[in-house]
């Protein structure tokens, strides 16, 4: 089961590899970089930061709303430390310092609300970590001197990478990619080490791994960090390709967002918040083409509702239902 | 995972024949010009991005959808106020519609975000649509970013001055929200009423503020006076509400957003102290102007019945003073959008028309506008309070007329650098 997923995941990975070459095809070329960039490379952004929320979801059990906001912190803090972003706060780094230094504050603040909410499950694991996020947001929107208010800071605009430069559609799409693929069997691989197992096991019964001798809590708290890891890598795209970074990123309609991107996908496997964002990405940018452009929203609700309603368990799920239907008996057991 | 990949050529597909259909040819000579219309149908100023695009839709109704001898085609895209989603809806018009320029956004923010994402554009424009921050045109100007509108601190041109000499009052007190916008203004009012020789003391209140009960006990208990109101909104409401009851008698003066029909038509005793309160701004609901009078009367025949307003708002006068820059230069070129935009760049560099308001605009070297700006008084007439212009300070430039060098120094506004400088130095 394990190396089909792996191997459906590979061709998955070449199929994007190929999708821009593929959209110059059929597209007219401002067309199709636009694609490239603003539907598959926005809709792979945000699933890297979805995928902190499915991993800790599909192998912890605990569903955190503190995501977006724990990409917002590796934002807010490359855009906080690099040089030409404006206002400048601290400045005078490369990107190079930057964004490490945006992954470990991602890091760190990921293990803070594992900490936090190392006691909590369920409900109020969900509320608690929303009351940080929003915490979070409103602090950063309140402070002028560090975070530059409700304006944010702006004109971040990307490291040049051998040379190519972070701004071309097409660049930005492979580093997006790469580090997507980097980190999704990444997460393949970590969950099948004995870390994954025992954080699977937390999942299924907390107390029994305790009785195991394992140390419940710190796994829990590590899990946290591995995936602030995760969103901080999204964080630091996002804020890239946003051109900088402003509250309304982090706040609640987004952090909302991720969970509908996590829940559209399918929260079984990480492969899902890949595919939620891009279909989320595709219906936020042309809802307002397809529906009355004042009621846009509705048509994101109906769709949101429809896979829910016909799969509960996402994208994902409707696949393995679409096999089961088609396939047989050598369909898969779910 | 194989639904996926079907998935993923339907959404293909479906884009292919989307973007087929978009980019038809036109039958026509020569192809219609595309504009891009970006407001805020969503969020916190939803009704003022609609009150824009009524006023676009009428402005071009009223010119038939032509400018020089090409017809406008208007793709409206809807944002929220935040920069992230105004961006993201900005790529969508010009990368996947192919619009060869875009009227707004509305609000702070979006207006920095979209002045960054011009700077990236070759052969693309993008027209202000009413937001009001100083920094997107007064540092870091992008060359593709135009602005017919003025912003924050111009709209308090003239205020200071009024306050200080023809009301005589030497001491102030301002209550003013925490954040980009109110700063802006706060510093428009300081710049004049402190180089006159002024006293300020500020009351600073977050966003969201629902209790002001202390800072009113203290304001009524000095003797400042008169009282500069800069919220706006609910925290405006909620101030004045609890002014009034707590008994507040201290001469009024507001920032540009808090003397407005949304302020005015709520019931509540705020309107008892509200009449006679002085304010200033690029527009007012009474203008002793032909052209607003026509423009006026215009707007209420087209809208009053379809969910307008009493008389237009000021995000759908920005948004219409905007696109008549853009169709000044487009009639100034015939058209003629080659070149990459060099030559109606250059036009809308060099327009100078009449705002719907009458006040005269034309822009500075920073591709910011010049303009008149209005102040007022709330007056009750025909039944209803009304904003009402007395005076009109014209031509105010972004620095208020100090040296733009002088300006600059003084630093960005914040609640740390509210402007107040006395002339001395």
């Amino acid at each position: 089961m394990h190396d089909r997923v792996i191997l459906w995941s590979l061709l998955g990975a070449v199929l994007m590899l190929l999708a821009p070459w593929g959209l110059l095809q059929v597209l007219p070329v401002n067309q199709a970089q636009f694609w490239t960039a603003n539907i598959l490379g926005r809709g792979i952004v945000f699933g890297i930061i979805a995928m902190s929320l499915t991993f800790l979801a599909t192998y912890g059990g605990f569903i955190s709303l503190a995501q977006m906001m724990i990409a917002g912190v590796a934002g807010y803090t490359v855009a906080v430390f690099v040089d030409g972003a404006v206002p400048r706060i601290v400045g005078g780094f490369g990107y190079a310092v930057a964004i490490p230094l945006g992954l470990l504050a991602a890091t760190v603040m990921g293990l803070i609300v594992g900490a936090i909410s190392v006691r909590t499950r369920d409900i109020y694991l969900l509320m608690i970590t929303l009351a940080l996020a929003m915490g979070v947001f409103r602090f950063i929107e309140t402070n002028i001197a560090w975070f530059n208010g409700y304006e944010g800071i702006r004109n971040v605009v990307g490291p040049g990478v051998f040379g190519f430069d972070f701004r071309n559609a097409y660049v930005f799409y492979y580093i997006a990619l790469a580090t997507a693929a980097a980190l999704y069997f990444g997460v393949l691989y970590l969950v099948r080490s004995p870390f994954g197992l025992v954080l699977q096991g937390i999942r299924d019964n907390p107390r029994r791994v305790a009785a195991l001798g394992y140390a419940v809590g710190l796994h829990r708290v590590a899990a946290f960090g591995v995936a602030g890891f995760i969103a901080g890598c999204g964080g630091v795209l996002a804020t890239i390709y946003n051109i900088g970074i402003s509250p309304g990123s982090i706040g609640l309609g987004a952090s909302v967002n991720v969970l509908i991107m996590s829940v559209i996908g399918g929260l079984g496997h990480p492969l899902g918040a890949f595919m939620g964002s891009l279909v989320f990405t595709f219906f936020d940018t042309f809802a307002a083409s397809i529906y009355d452009r004042e009621r846009f929203n509705t048509l994101i609700g109906v769709v949101f509702l429809a896979i829910v309603l016909l799969s509960p368990d996402g994208l994902l799920g409707a696949g393995k239902r679409l096999r089961r239907l088609l396939g047989g008996a050598n369909a898969p057991r779910p | 995972m194989t639904l996926r990949l079907t998935r993923r050529s339907a959404l293909l597909g479906a884009g292919g024949i989307l973007a087929g259909g978009l980019s038809a040819p036109a039958i026509a000579q020569r192809a219609p010009i595309r504009l891009g219309g970006l407001a805020t149908l969503e969020g916190p100023f939803a009704t003022g991005g609609q009150d824009g695009f009524r006023c676009i839709q009428m402005e071009l109704e009223r010119i038939n959808s032509t400018a020089g001898g090409r017809r406008i085609e208007l793709i409206r895209e809807s944002s929220n106020a935040q920069a992230d989603v105004a961006l993201a809806r900005a790529r969508k018009l010009i990368e996947q519609d192919n619009v060869d320029m875009i009227l707004g956004p509305l609000s702070g923010a979006e207006g920095i975000a979209l002045r960054d994402y011009s700077r990236t554009l070759t052969g693309k424009t993008i027209v202000n649509g009413s937001s009001g921050a100083s920094d997107t045109t007064l540092r870091n100007p992008s060359p593709n970013f135009f602005r017919f509108s003025t912003d924050g601190t111009q709209w308090m041109a003239g205020l200071g001055n009024h306050v200080y000499r023809t009301m005589g009052v030497r001491e102030v007190a301002i209550v003013a929200g925490d954040y980009a916008f109110p700063y802006a203004q706060v510093f428009g009012f300081n710049i004049e009423f402190c180089r006159a020789g002024g006293k300020v003391t500020h009351y600073w209140a977050p966003l969201g503020t629902t209790d002001f009960g202390s800072q009113i006990a203290q304001i009524n208990r000095s003797d400042v006076g008169a009282l500069v109101v800069v919220h706006g909104g609910t925290d405006g409401l909620a101030f004045m509400t609890q002014y009034a009851q707590a008994g507040g008698n201290k001469p009024l003066v507001a920032g540009s957003i808090m003397a407005d029909q949304s302020m005015l038509s709520a019931r509540g005793p705020h309107r008892r102290v509200m009449t006679g309160m002085i304010s200033a701004g690029p527009i007012a609901d009474v203008i002793d102007d032909p052209m607003w009078r026509e423009f006026v009367e215009r707007y209420r025949r087209r809208w009053l019945n379809e969910g307008g307003f009493q008389s237009p708002s000021i995000h759908g006068v920005n948004y219409t003073t905007n696109l008549m820059g853009i169709l000044h230069a487009l009639n100034a070129v015939d058209g003629d959008l080659s070149g990459n935009q060099v030559a109606f760049q250059r036009a809308l560099a060099a327009a100078a028309f009449k705002a719907p308001t009458g006040a005269e605009v034309k822009l500075d070297h920073n591709r910011q506008a010049i303009s008149d700006i209005f102040v007022n008084r709330i007056e009750e007439r025909d039944g209803r309070a009304q904003v009402v212009a007395f005076a009109r300070a014209n031509a105010i430039n972004q620095t208020l007329g100090t040296p733009e060098a002088q300006f600059l120094a003084l630093g960005a506004p914040s609640r740390d650098n509210p402007g107040c400088v006395p002339a001395a130095s």
